[in-house]
């Protein structure tokens, strides 16, 4: 097993490797000169004004915050479900089923809550005072 | 394997014996993520010139076949821009994530029952947290440029891929729950070789993790009609803008690998992946020990290559999404429907713990009339524009 392990880790430092190796090959080859003009940044030609680093909308934020809740639960049911089976030819399928359930059941109610609050929209009404 | 590896060579430790295998195993799946990703640039170039009706690659080799070769060389020779204005070192460490959040897939992927990288316990899980990686280096692209354009490439591809990989995981617990494993291998092995065997049609709510699979692995794939993050046409080139020669090169290679990926998930986890029918193995058996494996990677790479091919197809029929439409579909259609597949699919085992077999046939054949019809309308389509004045087919 830790055999396997091992191969990923070094398919991953291969990995960076590669990439490294072929920019690093090519930097012998590839011309490089520079000038104002060529380093300035893309805006369909326009000289871009002020910085790209500002504050982005809210939205991304919200929708991130969610995913955490949700991944996070999704990967807390992966080992429910992979002994589901062994449950299931024991005779316990019912009290697994039950269980599945109601962690679905909780997920379900989140999903719900962030519905109803109209977080999951994206196009959102401003409310003025 | 190694066992053996290390009686040929008595002189070398353990352990070199082992590294230099894995290195071997590594450099062949590199190589073979290569020779994948290239050809396929120019598949795709040639099948987007015959739906738009224009000609498409075809002066570099024979038909254009190697045109991707060149594009290579090209790219491999181009001055390497990074502007002044933007983080250096997070615009240079970019690539990286994207290139290996793909290629780390491939150590799983099985091709046989022997052909595989490292069979992982918690493959799958192993396959998402990978996958995972790639949003890092879309955020760091889009962000280290200092670029409007990129910003917004790379939030958005952030925004969907992080949404999408809830269906795309949710879906994928419907497989673990049908097979008891995590492993790629132990999945595959729980199928069986004809297709009311595969998962996909084992019942109802597989069928529809199935098509929640897809929808999701094409958005995690940032494939049209998901491809907001570079929305040619309104954001220039999205994230990668202001990338040029090998760095560019790397997203697009992430890119068509991604498609194998997919493929080859959609086949080994819900159409039965390398699985031979028995007497095509006993054939083969008789053969000799290789040819039974020949054969499984033939049918392996046959079930991914339909997928590989209609998600190409895909991205030049349908249109762009809205990204509040992208949303919605994501967390108010495919998450409840994931959450209703997972519950019936346990429900479905505990009432029918033997299958049921009426139901396999007739989702089986139900799909089979879906593909009888796409085939029929893709010809009748063909022959319609034939019939249509002065347009001539150019190869």
């Amino acid at each position: 097993m830790l055999n396997d392990f091992a191969l990923v880790l070094i398919f991953a430092v291969l990995g960076i490797l590669f990439i490294f190796g072929s920019l690093l090959a090519g930097s012998f080859l590839r011309p490089k000169n520079p000038n104002p003009v060529k380093s300035e940044i893309y805006e369909c030609g326009e000289p871009s004004k002020g910085s790209g680093w500002i504050n982005f909308n809210m939205r991304f934020y919200l929708i991130a915050l969610i995913f955490v809740i949700f991944d996070v639960e999704a990967a807390l049911m992966f080992p429910v479900a992979a002994v589901f089976k062994k449950w299931l030819l024991s005779g316990n399928g019912i009290l697994a089923l039950a269980e599945i359930g109601l962690f679905v059941l909780i997920l379900a109610a989140g999903l719900l809550y962030v519905w109803v609050k109209k977080d999951l929209d994206w196009a959102k009404k401003v409310v003025s005072d | 394997m190694i066992q053996q590896l290390s009686l040929l060579f008595p002189m070398l430790p353990m352990w070199l014996v082992q590294a230099i295998w894995c290195g071997v195993v590594a450099v062949l799946l590199l190589t073979f993520f290569s020779l994948f990703a290239g050809p396929v640039s120019w598949l795709e170039r040639r099948i987007a010139g015959r739906i738009m009706s224009r000609i498409g690659p075809n002066r570099v080799g024979p038909q254009g076949i190697i045109q991707w070769l060149a594009d290579g060389v090209k790219n491999f020779l181009k001055e390497d821009l990074i502007p002044r204005d933007a983080d250096k070192i997070l615009f240079r460490f970019a690539p990286y994530p994207v290139f290996l959040g793909v290629t780390l897939t491939l150590v799983t992927l099985p091709f046989s029952s022997l052909l595989i990288g490292a069979d992982l316990n918690v493959g799958l899980l192993y396959i998402v947290g990978a996958w995972g990686l790639v949003v890092i280096g879309l955020i760091a692209a889009g962000w280290s440029s200092n670029n409007k354009w990129t910003l917004l490439g790379g939030m958005r591809s952030a925004a969907q891929m992080i949404s999408y990989e809830i269906p795309l995981v949710l879906s994928l617990l419907v497989v673990v729950l049908m097979s008891g494993s995590l492993s790629l291998q132990t999945i595959i092995s729980s199928q069986g070789a004809s297709p009311v065997e595969w998962f996909i049609f084992s019942n109802p709510f597989a069928f529809i993790a199935f098509v929640i699979f897809m929808i999701s692995a094409v958005a995690e794939g940032n494939r049209t009609p998901f491809d907001l993050p570079e929305a040619e046409s309104e954001l220039v080139a999205g994230y990668n803008t202001e990338y040029s020669g090998m760095r560019f090169l790397f997203f697009f290679f992430a890119e068509w690998g991604n498609l194998y990926v997919i493929g080859a998930l959609a086949a080994s986890l819900f159409l039965g992946g390398w699985q031979i029918p028995a007497g095509w193995r006993n054939f083969a058996s008789a053969q000799g020990p290789i040819l039974p494996h020949v054969f499984e990677v033939l049918m392996f790479q046959l079930k991914t290559w339909i997928w590989v091919l209609l998600i190409i197809q895909l991205r030049w029929t349908l249109p762009r999404l809205r990204v509040d439409q992208l949303m919605k579909v994501s967390w108010k259609y495919l998450t409840p429907f994931a959450f209703v597949s997972i519950v019936g699919t346990g429900l479905w085992m505990v009432v029918f713990p033997e299958g049921w077999l009426f139901m396999k046939y007739l989702l089986l054949f139900s799909m089979l009339a879906v593909i009888g019809y796409f085939v029929w309308r893709a010809i009748w389509q063909l022959r319609f524009t034939k019939s249509k004045a002065d347009f001539k087919l150019i190869v």
